[in-house]
């Protein structure tokens, strides 16, 4: 087994999940549930070696670096994320259904990992710049805050749903999901946990620009959408906190967030030039 | 107080600014990142029009993020901070400290979570079950009398009403380091070839020169490829001069840079002549000579009756590595050539004589120079961000109350708590003590 064998395989894998969490979403069979939930965890297990074998190889191949040096590395370390980060909320609050909201975006990350336009997924040696121990701490910083963002935004189109047909309460898909208050609540939570990632995310990227070019800070268009991103959720919060915000609105911005945090992933990429250019093929 | 009421002050301290600063910093920060910054004026007046361009030059956009507006923007979060920090500050450091044991006893029972138990033991009984279920559960009480009764008090963590404000201070103290940065130190960069020193760097900023007060010496320049073809690594060996002698040396590579006196060098880049360095030395005589020369030249060393020149060159099997072949003759006989790969040394050995011979590609190597005293202060101010978050965040202020009274022939119990965040987490350990008391007090022994 090779470690891209691995890897397509957790794209189907999630694909398959995705499928049966939505199937339970919609027919509210207890069955497929489990299935879902079986699914992804095995899935996340052949996904997990599928990274560590790909890390080996990169030894084998005489240049031995953690994989996450890539765009392709990048989603997939992504979507290890949104889907641990999702099985840790799965088990916290015993709720299948939000999982038809989160894998989804695990599936879509992988498959545009596997088949996305000009995304090489050779493993290649790192250049000079990437030489570093801050990679690591960069890398997966940023996406566990990237994947609670994620997670947010699936959970925040979860409540508009809902809200949307609050006055017919127990009708058909939508009276199966949690109750407002608790979708409201797990928003938040996970903006949270999410914008200390995104924090300790900027800050180690700040600090390994120092080490590699003597500046912590640049404004770069990468940087400085991170921290666009940073504001607009650093307002959601306080909006939250001081102003009352909840409910419909903390959802919106949780979207809203998600929309930044996706520009700055690729739209900085496709669309802007910069330093991070190493990140986009 | 009343020159906190005023209008300038409340404007400053209120968080609906705060609200408008975030979103226009937002705002305005997309602008610098669709719009190139800092290119030549020509490109303005290309791309967007020469009435756009002046428009631009008006508004700062091509430098936007050093625009006066922009750091306004900057100096109104700041003031926003420091404002809302001064103006709060003093009714949480009254939380912090204030004595719960003079809290108003009928406030006890409206808090939410509160309950209360009734019991048939005597109010000293109670109070000892209490005490008991609160250590239990690692509450510390301290205790007064109250109203004919006892009042038990125990918290946790009342510190943790500060983490939002450590998160406020930690981004003045970013904006400080970035501020003495900015004032008391520069970036510049510096081309130095290698065996050469330089004393000078020039600022990006202007491209004024920078006197350093020691000297950089570039010993040698090594850039390495890998089988692909892409750069592995640039290799700097470095020395520090002063007054002409070695005080520091070091190999420097990108990602790990050498520090003297507050100036730090980054390898950043590098430049090639089509130029070859040749160290010569005569094994016998102990004569030296270093020789900067271009391929296809005839070279003459007087000294020794020495002629030598490259003359052919192919890649060796690591790619982009390249050998060489060299022409060398001296009094002794007739022409010898022979091959040597880049960065080697060699030995020659000709008629009753020994040469070394040391060939290498000339390079200069660029080397971008930073004094930032401010560096430090950003850290800081990076940690005290993360600490507090996470203070901010996961802990709260713990408080649970509990209040012991004779009520006609029973005594009541009531026990009451409150935290300032994650409640549902605050109500769990408020039932474990609760628990415990109820069992405590069941399995008490009557003494009436």
């Amino acid at each position: 087994m090779t470690s891209s064998q691995l890897l397509g395989i957790s794209t189907l894998g999630y694909l398959v999940a995705s499928a049966l969490y939505i199937a339970t979403l919609i027919f509210k069979t207890k069955k497929s549930g489990i299935a879902a939930s079986v699914v992804t965890l095995i899935t996340f297990l052949v996904q997990t070696v599928g990274i560590g074998l790909r890390w080996y190889e990169s030894y084998h191949l005489g240049f031995g670096h953690a994989p996450l040096s890539n765009m392709y590395e990048s989603l997939v370390f992504f979507s290890w994320a949104i889907v641990i980060f999702y099985l840790i909320l799965e088990v916290k609050f015993n709720n299948r259904l939000i999982g038809a909201f989160a894998i989804p975006f695990a599936f879509i990350s992988m498959a545009y990992a596997s088949f996305g336009k000009g995304i090489t997924q050779e493993i290649s040696p790192l250049i000079p710049a990437l030489q570093s121990n801050w990679l690591i701490a960069h890398v997966i910083t940023c996406f566990i805050g990237y994947a609670a963002f994620a997670v947010a935004c699936g959970l925040g189109c979860m409540y508009l749903v809902k809200s949307s047909a609050e006055d017919k309460p127990d009708a058909g898909l939508i009276g199966t999901l949690p109750g407002l208050k608790v979708i409201d609540d797990i928003i938040h939570k996970t903006i949270i946990f999410g914008f200390l990632w995104l924090s300790a995310g900027i800050i180690t990227g700040a600090i390994w620009a120092n080490s590699a070019w003597g500046t912590y800070w640049s404004w770069d268009p990468k940087e400085t959408w991170s921290l666009i991103t940073w504001f607009i959720y650093a307002a959601t919060l306080h909006a939250r906190f001081t102003r009352g915000w909840q409910g419909k609105r903390i959802a919106w911005l949780a979207i809203i967030g998600f929309l930044s945090v996706i520009f700055t992933y690729f739209g900085v990429n496709f669309l802007l030039s910069g330093l991070h250019s190493y990140g986009s093929s | 107080m009343s020159n906190k009421k005023n209008s300038i002050w409340s404007f400053f301290a209120s968080v609906k600014l705060a609200l408008f600063v975030l979103f226009f910093l937002a705002i305005a920060s997309v602008i610098g990142t669709v719009i190139p910054q800092n290119a030549p004026p020509d490109a303005y007046i290309n791309e967007f029009g020469a009435n756009m361009a002046r428009f631009f030059q008006i508004l700062d956009i091509p430098d936007m993020y050093n625009s006066w507006w922009f750091i306004g923007l900057l100096i109104m979060l700041a003031l926003n901070l420091t404002i809302c920090t001064i103006e709060r500050l003093p009714n949480v450091w009254r939380l912090v400290v204030q004595d719960n044991l003079e809290t108003d006893i009928d406030r006890l029972a409206k808090m939410r979570p509160s309950k209360e138990i009734l019991t048939s033991l005597s109010p000293e009984e109670a109070a000892n079950c209490a005490r008991a279920s609160l250590a239990e559960n690692g509450w510390q009480a301290k205790e007064a009398p109250r109203d004919a009764g006892i009042l038990l008090f125990a918290q946790k963590w009342p510190w943790t009403r500060f983490g939002v404000y450590v998160v406020h201070t930690s981004i003045l103290v970013i904006f400080a380091g970035a501020m003495i940065g900015s004032h008391f130190g520069y970036k510049g960069s510096v081309m130095i070839p290698e065996t050469r020193s330089s004393d000078t760097i020039y600022s990006f900023n202007n491209q004024e020169p920078i006197k350093l007060g020691f000297e950089v010496l570039c010993k040698r320049f090594t850039l390495t490829h890998y089988a692909n073809g892409a750069p592995k690594e640039f290799r700097s060996d470095l020395a520090i001069l002063e007054n002409g002698k070695e005080v520091l040396t070091k190999s420097i590579v990108v990602n790990d840079p050498l520090t003297y006196k507050g100036h730090t060098f980054y390898q950043s880049s590098y430049q090639s002549y089509k130029k070859f360095l040749i160290s010569l030395t005569d094994n016998q005589t102990k004569q030296a000579e270093t020789f900067l020369i271009e391929p296809g030249k005839e070279i003459k060393w007087p000294v020794e009756d020495v002629t030598f020149g490259i003359i052919n060159r192919e890649m060796t099997e690591t790619p982009f590595l390249y050998k060489y072949k060299v022409w060398f003759k001296d009094g002794t006989g007739v022409a010898e050539p022979f091959w040597i790969t880049d960065g080697d040394t060699t030995t020659v050995k000709r008629n009753g004589k020994e040469y070394t011979f040391a060939l290498k590609e000339f390079f200069a190597t660029g080397l971008q120079v930073t004094k930032d005293p401010g560096v430090w202060y950003v850290y800081t101010g990076c940690m005290l961000m993360l600490l507090g978050l996470m203070v901010a965040f996961f802990l709260s202020h713990r408080r649970i109350w509990v209040y012991i009274k004779q009520e006609g022939d029973e005594t009541s119990v009531l026990v009451s708590g409150n935290a300032n965040k994650n409640r549902p987490t605050f109500e769990k350990n408020f039932d474990a003590v609760n628990r415990s008391l109820e069992e405590k007090i069941k399995a008490a022994p009557e003494t009436t």
